[in-house]
């Protein structure tokens, strides 16, 4: 298996060669994207036949260090995460078919790209630490180039940056985590780093090393900082994988260093990924409820979501490190179920707003409005994804949140106070970021795609082209799917996550039909699938009577809006507005939101003024003195290269000196 | 077994829609009374919406389809969410269906609907109502779910059933985490039912408004079934507060019919003593400003939260 995955990755860079070389080709482009889509299929392929089979197939390939080889190994696990970035790398490229033709850089995307899912595909399926990082840095060196496509924009320009930094300080903590498993197994195989014996110090430093590095990556805060910069500046195909696929990437990584690499960390460290995990979700649909720029808005849900599936890695560390397998495997099942849906939410909700972006060149959703009129499908797809990430049944990201919730209220069995005080107050956040990002998600389906239009472009826009309507359409039919029948997933999953915990049950953790239920059905339980076919019942019995009743006519006329008249759709809601009430409740602490009314006096003939002044707490509180600091450091340093020969001489006689001390004082004490 | 958990579903279904006018009309009633008015008969609300029934429909020009499917999911969502709370007893065959957590998601569903139904027209006072409506949905629906965690946590479940089993068994005594969730609950009930003082339901001022500016532009048989879905929502939290408040009277599985009979009129009679609690309630306590529910709101996530951390205190669990 894995070596039938190699080589269908080894299309890839062939692709890319194709990209470059044909660049000035027209369809070029469109031809790559079309190649990634069969790869992708095959690679997602592979990925469902090894979780079916289980089990693991390695392979090594006669490249990297002469000494160690590159060793590459798929399990059920890296096969569930094979089929979530082939499912997103899928939709994507099929919508990139299409959609390239709207870019400015058109060659440019389509040599980046295959190289981009290449490195991901690779990252997953590295059994050492060496190809696991240079396949890590390859995905995030090509995103980076996915970034920099439309570098004539200074803002651009920037997010690429940050985001390169905080690249190389993700690969920093990875790297320092390796070494020390490494180090204490015995070789840079993943075999080895599974049977390395740490004592509490290294484990403790092995899991805040992975939390750093991966977190960094997967947009944990505060160290998400770069994310809604970068993720909005790329194509938004290439959006829709970096946030739906890229991020789950990252959580694969750490998942592997929590529950398969050396002994089970401490369950404090569980503890700590819980209450980080709620504190990301809160922040970053506080962030989202207030974005204008309808891309960014969607990164910054991300940031939530990733923060709701660390809430589930956290619990499930906490029940592995007090033993409760059972337990922690249903956490663990809960959150990769939310990695699952999330990607395919995420996926659906960036590509439709690739479609908005490409019918009418703007992502300001302040100068949107009334596109359910002219793109119906888009807008209808957009909606069931705003629905499944809002958490409303009976869409796929209820069904996760809510086997979430369920294993935060089983939280308190961990006999320890801070469980016991923690997960309630967990469940708090994770209720409080469900209903804000419903509030998030109406704003921004409502101004995007209801009333009416804010600006030209919104008013001439066309629907998307049918390769990007079909990738819309399954992506939606899915969420739908997940959510009524989720019983298939959940049961794999959950077999998956027993395998990871070690233990044998002869059923799952999870029952599945017809009633989803944690551990019993006493326990509470949910039915998708019952639950629709009511609904659908009572609507038809609602509208048999609706029939039996009056009349059915029907007539248009100007909206009443008690009298008012509105001539102009300016008088609408924007979303400034509709932020108002919650940017004042919510965001008075934390934005320090300050709103001045400067109100002329009847005589005056000046426009009266509203201006909002908010900061961002964590960019000014804690990257701003960073990067002052470093470019402080920069300039103290810069002395040194304009010295004269004497003092550089000088300097190295006494670098020469120190290090002699170095050795006579080792050799001293050894 | 089954057929009569599926009999006692159709007629729990059907109390859940049929019943609904009548409580909201009897709340006016007694407010009435308690105005010194004589007040319309507890009745009314049937004639209105049978009379929004046969009306002629009047759409505004630019509404989308989604305005003309809005309303039968609103209603739909919310008769669904009435249909599994155990109001008589809890033999009722849907009942696994949805436990706490989905009732409180499914009732977002419905809110979801209705505030981009809101938004569709593209008027201002559609935006504000939209806008206000999920200010107090994100505050409302986290403090209910904390009041769910508390009794999942005393009750060992989220299942409305088994917390009625476990209530009446006599597991919980009295609770000082009982008693806050219920300030909680009632908290919350009232103002995701738009009752006096968050919203007022008979308010004719525009800007006062939150539920009723989002539903201005509905008409006819649209806003029958609007209509139909707040009185559905009303009886659904009083049915809500009675089962796992006070449960006494609700027939458990394995009773026979005269627990039934015997579980009708508890109901009934809960249902109007809490109706006139309302009442009573909404006569006496003056609206709020908008800018002061999130202390209303946010008072009740509080509470919820202290329920919930109380029960260590107290040793509970």
């Amino acid at each position: 298996m894995a070596a039938q995955a190699l080589l269908a990755v080894a299309v890839l860079p062939l692709l890319t060669m194709l990209a470059m070389a044909a660049h000035r080709h027209k369809l070029a482009p469109a031809l790559v994207h079309g190649g990634c889509l069969l790869v992708s299929l095959l690679l997602g392929f592979i990925g469902i036949a090894s979780v079916l089979k289980g089990g693991a197939d390695l392979a090594a390939l006669p490249i990297g260090l002469p000494w160690l080889k590159a060793h590459f190994r798929i399990d059920a696990f890296s096969g569930l995460f094979l089929v979530i970035v082939n499912l997103g790398a899928l939709a994507a490229s099929l919508f990139g078919v299409s959609y390239v033709k709207h870019l400015n850089h058109a060659p440019r995307v389509a040599a980046a790209y295959p190289m981009f899912l290449a490195g991901m595909n690779l990252a997953l399926m590295a059994d050492d630490a060496f190809s696991f990082l240079v396949s890590w840095e390859f995905m995030s060196v090509s995103s980076w180039l996915l970034v920099l496509i439309d570098h004539e924009e200074e803002e651009n320009r920037k997010a690429a940056f940050t985001y390169l930094m905080m690249a190389l300080f993700g690969t920093f903590c990875l790297l320092g985590a390796f070494g020390v498993l490494a180090q204490a197994g015995g070789g840079y195989g993943f075999d080895a780093m599974r049977t390395a014996k740490l004592d509490g110090l290294q484990s403790s430093l092995v899991v805040l090393l992975a939390l750093l590095g991966a977190g960094s990556k997967a947009g944990l805060v505060p160290l998400h900082a770069w994310l809604p910069l970068a993720h909005p500046a790329a194509p938004s195909h290439v959006s829709a994988l970096m946030s739906g696929v890229m991020t789950k990437v990252a959580l694969y990584i750490l998942c592997r260093f929590l529950f398969d690499f050396g002994p089970t960390p401490a369950w404090w460290w569980g503890a700590i990924i819980m209450v980080a995990g709620g504190v990301t979700a809160v922040a970053g649909i506080l962030y989202a409820l207030i974005q204008t720029d309808l891309k960014r808005l969607l990164a910054y849900s991300t940031v939530e979501n990733v923060g709701i599936a660390l809430i589930g890695l956290g619990i499930a560390l906490a029940f592995k490190g007090e033993g409760m397998l059972p337990f922690a495997a249903l956490a663990l099942a809960a959150s990769l179920y939310h990695m699952l849906n999330h990607s395919v939410m995420k996926g659906l909700l960036f590509l439709g707003a690739g479609a908005v972006l490409s019918a009418t060149n703007e992502r300001n959703i302040e100068r949107l409005g009334g596109l359910i009129h002219r793109m119906p499908v888009t807008a209808a797809c957009f909606l069931a994804g705003a629905a499944a990430i809002s958490a409303l049944p009976p869409l796929n990201g209820f069904v996760s949140e809510w086997l979430i919730l369920q294993t935060l209220f089983l939280g308190p069995k961990i006999p320890n106070w801070a469980m016991k005080f923690g997960s309630p107050v967990v469940a708090a956040m994770v209720a409080l970021s469900a209903a804000m990002a419903a509030a998030a998600f109406v704003r921004a389906f409502g101004l995007v795609f209801l009333g009416r239009a804010r600006s030209q472009a919104a008013l001439l826009a066309t629907e998307a082209p049918i390769p990007m309507r079909i990738s819309l359409i399954g992506l939606a039919a899915l969420c739908a799917l997940l959510g009524i029948l989720p019983v298939s997933a959940t049961t794999i999953l959950s077999q998956i996550a027993q395998s990871l915990m070690g233990i044998e049950l002869q059923g799952t953790i999870i029952e599945g039909w017809p009633w989803l239920a944690p551990i019993s059905v006493t326990r509470g339980s949910y039915s998708g699938t019952v639950l629709v076919a009511s609904v659908l019942f009572l609507i038809l019995v609602t509208a048999v009577i609706i029939k039996g009743f009056g009349t059915r006519q029907v007539r248009r006329g100007p909206a009443w809006d008690c009298g008012h008249k509105e001539a102009s759709p300016a008088f609408q809601y924007t979303a400034s507005s509709f932020a108002q009430p919650l940017r004042r409740v919510f965001g008075a602490s934390m934005f320090q939101a300050r709103e001045d009314v400067d109100m002329p006096s009847p005589s005056e003939i000046r426009p009266a003024r509203l201006d909002v002044h908010m900061r961002d707490p964590i960019w000014q509180g804690l990257y701003q003195p960073l990067i002052d600091g470093v470019t402080h450091l920069a300039a103290r340093l810069n002395r040194l290269q304009t010295m004269t020969v004497r003092r550089h001489l000088l300097m190295m006689f006494l670098t020469l000196m120190l290090m002699l001390i170095v050795a006579a004082l080792r050799r001293v004490f050894s | 077994m089954i057929l009569t958990s599926v009999l006692w579903q159709v007629l729990q279904t059907l109390i859940a829609v049929l019943a609904a006018p009548l409580v909201t009309g009897f709340v006016r009633l007694i407010k009435a009374r308690l105005n010194g008015r004589i007040g319309p008969s507890p009745l009314q609300p049937y004639r209105d919406l049978a009379r929004l029934l046969r009306k002629e429909l009047v759409l505004a020009g630019n509404a989308s389809w989604l305005f003309r499917i809005a309303p039968y999911f609103i209603f739909s969502f919310t008769w669904m969410a009435a249909s599994l709370v155990p109001s008589f007893t809890t033999n009722l065959v849907l009942i696994p269906t949805a436990d706490m957590i989905t009732l409180v998601a499914l009732l977002g569903a419905a809110r979801f609907m209705i505030a981009l139904a809101g938004l569709d027209i593209g008027t201002s006072f559609g935006g504000l109502g939209a806008s206000r409506e999920m200010l107090i949905a994100s505050l409302a629906e986290p403090a209910m779910l904390m009041t769910v965690f508390t009794l999942a946590l005393l009750a060992g479940t989220t299942a409305p059933a088994r917390i009625i089993d476990y209530v009446l068994a006599g597991g919980v005594g009295l609770q000082v985490s009982m008693g806050l969730s219920l300030v909680a609950l009632l908290l919350v009930a009232i103002a995701e039912n738009g009752r006096i003082p968050i919203d007022n339901p008979a308010t004719h001022l525009e800007l006062t408004m939150v539920h009723e500016a989002m539903v201005l532009e509905y008409t006819g048989r649209h806003l029958a079934l609007i209509e139909a879905a707040s009185m559905v929502r009303l009886q659904l939290y009083i049915s809500l507060i009675i089962c796992i408040f006070l449960p006494w009277g609700i027939s458990q599985s394995g009773k026979g019919l005269e627990g039934i009979v015997l579980g009708l009129f508890a109901y009934g009679g809960k249902l109007a003593l809490l109706a006139a609690g309302l009442a009573v309630f909404e006569t006496v306590i003056a609206k709020m400003r908008v800018f002061r529910y999130a202390d209303f709101l946010g008072g009740a996530l509080l509470l919820s939260l202290l329920a919930t951390l109380v029960l260590y205190v107290s040793e509970a669990v």
